[in-house]
């Protein structure tokens, strides 16, 4: 009991402190250009969570408007956003985070979801339950798991 | 920024020789043999809109479930039709009534109506959709029980209604006494709501045509309403749909029959004038 209540208190500790080390949604800071030079986590990301972060439905689902040839297998790749194929030798790693935190700094008026950002929105809901946003609300994605996929959008190299 | 822009304006032109595979397609809807206008002018009051002309959703649905709708026989929704037509002959309430009391045959007196709803109700100084006028006759006239809004008996309704106008183009009014109604309910096209920040623009104005994962994003138009959906096997309300769509955006959706829902429903009536009207339609 003892032993539980300490492991418990444990992960806490190690919880609260990677949530202290992440930049928090409001404090990004973004250049002229929309673009976000410091890392989110101070810590590299993981391609390999990247792409899951990308084609799961639950997380990014970022297949449902973006194909690129190496998420194929996901199937039903959407088009509403271009092609990610060769999109590290477009934009640079400052560029495609700030692409993922808000969009719309890159892209005025675009369609693609800011997925590091907890304000200004309409009727924020609680997921896809049709209901009113709650106390858990929070960022599409985490810090880390944006930092993921930057790393994976980092392997999309053409030339 | 200028270097930017283009950059990304020319990865946009390389990707889309690819995407001309999902554009509606050119068929033609007849159903039981009488030719639909599922392609129409847009009307004057989609001037400012992206749209070069208006499109039935039938377009964008694959040539299996377009086929369904195109003969009573094959398509499922035309079962909750049959059962309307016994509620309409059913009496029920406190006046001993029921529809064909006050209506007669509904071949004969629902003809044209459900191509001018949402309208003005003079009497009760308010916009009033199908639905809420099916209630009225309901609680006022016969003394019985309102369908809930979107509930199975008043798609099937609907859906009885909607047959007899079949072919005829949707005519809804957007002036004089409706004008403010129409104003709101445009205003709410082009709102973005929820965490994903998307309108009924973003998706069914400046993406129809395009794959939103297994989904082939139409015009959003109800001129096929009610739709009999393949996904859940049953026959779906305006408001059922508006409040999916909604929610899909991450955001608090609004409740079937709310009158932000019947602004949106007159706008977006309004926007398929000129369509047949094709319900109980098939989708999936
Ligand atoms: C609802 C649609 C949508 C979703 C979901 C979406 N995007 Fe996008 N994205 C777009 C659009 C549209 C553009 C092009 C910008 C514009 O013109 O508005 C774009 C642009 C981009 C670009 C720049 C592409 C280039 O070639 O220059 C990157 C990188 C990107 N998105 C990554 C992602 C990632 C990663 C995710 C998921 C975590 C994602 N997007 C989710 C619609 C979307
Ligand atoms: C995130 C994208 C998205 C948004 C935002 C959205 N919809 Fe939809 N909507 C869809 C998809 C996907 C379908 C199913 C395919 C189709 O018919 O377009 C659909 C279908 C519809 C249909 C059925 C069309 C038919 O022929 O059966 C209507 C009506 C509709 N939407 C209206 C709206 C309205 C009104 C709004 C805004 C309140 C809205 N939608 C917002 C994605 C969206």
């Amino acid at each position: 009991m003892k032993l539980a209540t300490l492991t418990l208190a444990a992960t806490l500790v190690a919880g609260v402190a990677a949530a202290a080390d992440a930049v928090a949604p409001g404090d990004v800071e973004f250049d002229e250009y929309g673009a976000v030079a410091t890392s989110l986590t101070g810590q590299p990301g993981d391609p390999a969570e990247g792409e899951k972060v990308m084609t799961n439905r639950g997380l990014g689902n970022c297949v449902a408007c973006h194909q690129a040839n190496v998420l194929e297998y996901a199937q039903f790749l959407g088009n509403v956003g271009p092609s990610l194929d060769g999109v590290a030798d477009r934009w640079n790693e400052a560029e495609l985070r700030g692409i993922l935190v808000n969009a719309k700094k890159t892209y005025e008026g675009t369609v693609m979801p800011a997925y590091y950002k907890v304000d200004g929105f309409t009727r924020p809901g609680n997921a896809y339950t049709g209901k009113a946003a709650d106390d858990s609300f929070g960022p599409l994605l985490t810090a880390q798991q944006v930092e993921d996929v930057i790393a994976f959008l980092g392997t999309l190299k053409e030339e | 920024m200028k270097f930017k822009a283009l950059t990304a304006i020319a990865a946009l032109m390389v990707a889309a020789p690819a995407l001309t595979f999902a554009d509606p397609d050119d068929d033609t809807l007849t159903i039981n043999g009488e030719e639909m206008v599922t392609k129409a002018p847009l009307p004057a009051h989609l001037e400012d809109s992206l749209l070069p002309e208006i499109m039935s959703g039938w377009h964008f649905r694959n040539d299996d479930t377009q086929a369904m709708e195109m003969d009573d026989f094959d398509n499922p929704g035309m079962l909750a039709v049959e059962d309307a037509m016994v509620a309409w002959d059913t009496v029920e309430g406190t006046e001993g009534k029921s529809c064909a009391s006050c209506h007669e045959s509904a071949e004969d007196s629902m003809k044209g109506v459900r191509a001018v709803y949402p309208k003005w109700n003079e009497e009760a100084g308010e916009v009033r959709t199908l639905a809420m006028q099916i209630n009225h006759c309901r609680t006022e006239n016969m003394g019985a029980e309102a369908y809930k809004y979107d509930s199975g008996p008043m798609a099937a309704m609907e859906a009885l209604i909607a047959v007899q106008s079949r072919g005829m183009p949707v005519n809804v009014a957007i002036d004089g006494p409706v004008a403010e109604t129409w104003e709101q309910g445009k205003e709410m096209y082009y709102t973005r709501f929820g965490q994903l920040d998307l309108s009924c623009a973003s998706c069914h104005e400046e993406n129809y045509g395009n794959m939103i994962r297994a989904d082939h994003l139409s015009q959003g138009q109800v001129n096929g309403f009610p739709t009999y959906r393949l996904k859940n096997a049953r026959l779906n309300t305006v408001h059922g749909r508006f409040f999916g769509c909604i929610r899909d955006t991450r955001a608090e959706s609004f409740a079937p029959g709310s009158p932000e829902f019947v602004a949106l429903e007159l706008y977006v009536a309004s926007r398929g004038n000129g369509l047949s009207v094709e319900g109980p339609s098939v989708r999936n």
